[in-house]
């Protein structure tokens, strides 16, 4: 595998003295990609455009007219418009269709010079925690290949971490971008809910879905924050919120006598390994003697999270998901005399095992009589869940825990288990049920060499906040 | 409130889905085991909870009612599984 410089600012002062050119820096990423073929990492690669557009950015970096982005190359989560290209979501229903517009996000990166690589892989409509669940096969983890990179954006993590590209742009539910980083050793973002426009993601489930960021620092992260944020009239769920300069915004320093960190009581109980707690205490050591005020805070809602998280998005996926029907596009079921035959078979053909469970569980607890005792309740919950936050935030500043309660876990190892599976986002999905941004940085490694991930809660449109957070921890 | 088979077949024909008898068995057993988990909801006091519809709190986002082209037929038929002139194709929706 070539080495390869591992930020925008490096790539750019290579440019600048005649070191590097972008469509070298494109070939260079190629040759990992096709070199390292086994991850499973790319459902489409767009090999000679990509190397052409770099040729067109070379010229204009020469000509003094580049944008922001320029020297940054991108991957891009296949639940995620590219126009023109394919737009599988992991799955079978979506295996030949093609996009017919850029996503706000994806066209805001090119109107930069931003390159786009290719689409990665992913679980199937963004739905597991392990990248087992694509059609498209599984995608390892390029620190041990016998483990699984995270989900469902784990190949966006992968494509990072394997130096595949510079960044890439995911999408979070309930974790599947701080997850994936986590296990993955890189540092993923995911914003406040509204921060970024929603237009040409595919919806998994809406009041939850975010499109969020993979990079291998703060900056770089930041400045692709600063090019997607703000508001978007083709997506009314977007903020038109005040957007920073995130990039020069993260390179700030906090004076700590300000800045009040709590660590979630109820995060350090059950169910976290001894290598994780041990990391994320001694993380918060490092902030105690850089002189943060860190203290124990109490979220009671914590262990009913999940219960809600699962409630209330698959509710809004069996809604999302019934577009597909098999009519205006996607896979359509050959064995169907009728129409109504059609839609059952397409449906049950061209969705995998856990999207079916999921949409059978949200039809479920909206279906009559079940209404009130599941849907209602779990919104109900997620009132809850979000006042603890808010009364936590007159208290501290920041949130810190840790991403996932283990390092990767193996291939294979909960697949066959969907409510083990599900107990893996247990830190994460509140960041999703608040609407709050959160960030996964690297924090260490266990004893096996398995990189996990502190994460950091702040509030509403404290992005700038969360990045400068982040490098205190770095 | 545990799901039985009829449940089970009940929720695919409102899902639009259809499982074999293995298949039905094993979605029993996890929808059973994932709502006993669910079920610890119930130790919570909601009472007098209002429930949370609106993420980001916006309300009545409107934007100006005009006009303007899109997508042309031809683009929105691209990805048409059949397609004849102008419109989607589907089998009969009747019996004759």
């Amino acid at each position: 595998m070539h080495s390869i410089p591992q930020s925008h600012k490096e790539i750019t002062s290579l440019i600048k003295s005649g070191e590097l050119t972008c469509e070298s820096l494109v070939r260079q990423y190629l040759d990992n990609i096709h070199e390292q073929e086994d991850l499973n990492v790319f459902i489409s690669l767009f090999d000679s455009e990509a190397v052409e557009r770099a040729r067109e950015i070379d010229k204009k970096l020469k000509d003094g007219k580049a944008g922001k982005l320029a020297g940054a190359v991108f991957s891009v989560k296949d639940v995620i418009s590219v126009k023109d290209k394919l737009l599988t979501c992991g799955s079978k229903f979506l295996s030949n269709f093609e996009s017919l517009y850029n996503a706000t996000a994806v066209e805001r990166l090119l109107n930069e010079d931003a390159i786009i690589i290719g689409k990665v892989n992913c679980d199937e409509f963004a739905m597991g925690s392990s990248n087992e669940n694509s059609y498209f096969g599984h995608v390892k983890n390029p620190v041990d290949k016998t483990r699984v990179p995270g989900g469902s954006s784990g190949a966006s993590a992968v494509s990072v971490a394997a130096n595949m590209c510079l960044m890439s742009l995911g999408s979070e539910t309930g974790g599947s971008i701080r997850q994936p980083a986590s296990f993955c050793g890189i540092t993923g973002l995911k914003a406040t809910y509204g921060r970024i426009s929603r237009f040409g993601l595919v919806a998994f489930a809406s009041s939850f879905d975010s499109i969020g960021i993979f990079g291998n620092n703060n900056y770089d992260i930041g400045l692709a924050l600063e090019v997607i944020s703000g508001f978007d009239e083709r997506d009314s769920t977007s903020s038109d919120h005040k957007v920073l300069n995130y990039a020069s915004e993260s390179e700030k320093n906090f004076d700590p006598k300000e800045i009040r960190i709590g660590y979630v009581k109820e995060y350090f109980e059950e169910g976290l390994s001894d290598a994780v707690r041990t990391g994320i205490n001694e993380k918060l050591d490092v902030l105690r003697k850089k002189g943060f005020t860190v203290k124990e805070i109490s979220l009671p809602s914590s262990k009913y999270v999940i219960q809600t998280y699962y409630i209330l998005t698959c509710a809004e996926a069996s809604s999302n998901l019934s577009r597909f029907d098999g009519v205006r596009y996607g896979v359509r079921s050959e064995n169907s005399d009728a129409v109504e035959e059609m839609y059952v078979n397409s449906r049950s053909e061209g969705f995998g095992e856990e999207v079916k469970r999921r949409i059978m569980l949200g039809t479920y607890v909206l279906s009559a009589g079940y209404y009130d005792a599941y849907y209602r309740k779990g919104q109900k919950a997620r009132t809850l869940i979000r006042k603890d936050f808010e009364k936590a935030f007159n208290e501290v500043d920041y949130i810190i825990s840790p991403t996932t309660p283990t390092t990767a876990f193996k291939l294979g190892e909960k697949i066959e288990d969907p409510l083990a599976m599900y107990l893996n986002d247990i830190y994460t999905v509140s960041a999703n049920l608040a609407g709050i941004p959160a960030i996964s940085v690297p924090a260490g490694q266990d004893k096996d060499g398995l990189p996990f991930g502190l994460q950091i809660m702040g509030k509403k449109f404290d992005e700038a906040g969360l990045l400068k957070m982040a490098n205190e921890i770095n | 409130m545990a799901v039985s088979l009829k449940d089970v077949d009940k929720i695919a024909t409102l899902a639009k889905l259809k499982f074999s008898g293995t298949e039905k068995e094993k979605l029993q057993k996890d929808l059973n085991k994932i709502l006993e988990y669910i079920d610890h909801l119930n130790e919570l006091d909601l009472e007098g909870v209002e429930p949370l519809e609106n993420i980001n709190e916006t309300e009545n986002v409107l934007r100006k009612d005009e006009v303007y082209t899109w997508l042309t037929t031809e683009e929105a038929l691209k990805n048409a599984p059949s397609k004849t002139g102008k419109f989607f194709k589907v089998p009969k929706v009747l019996d004759k």
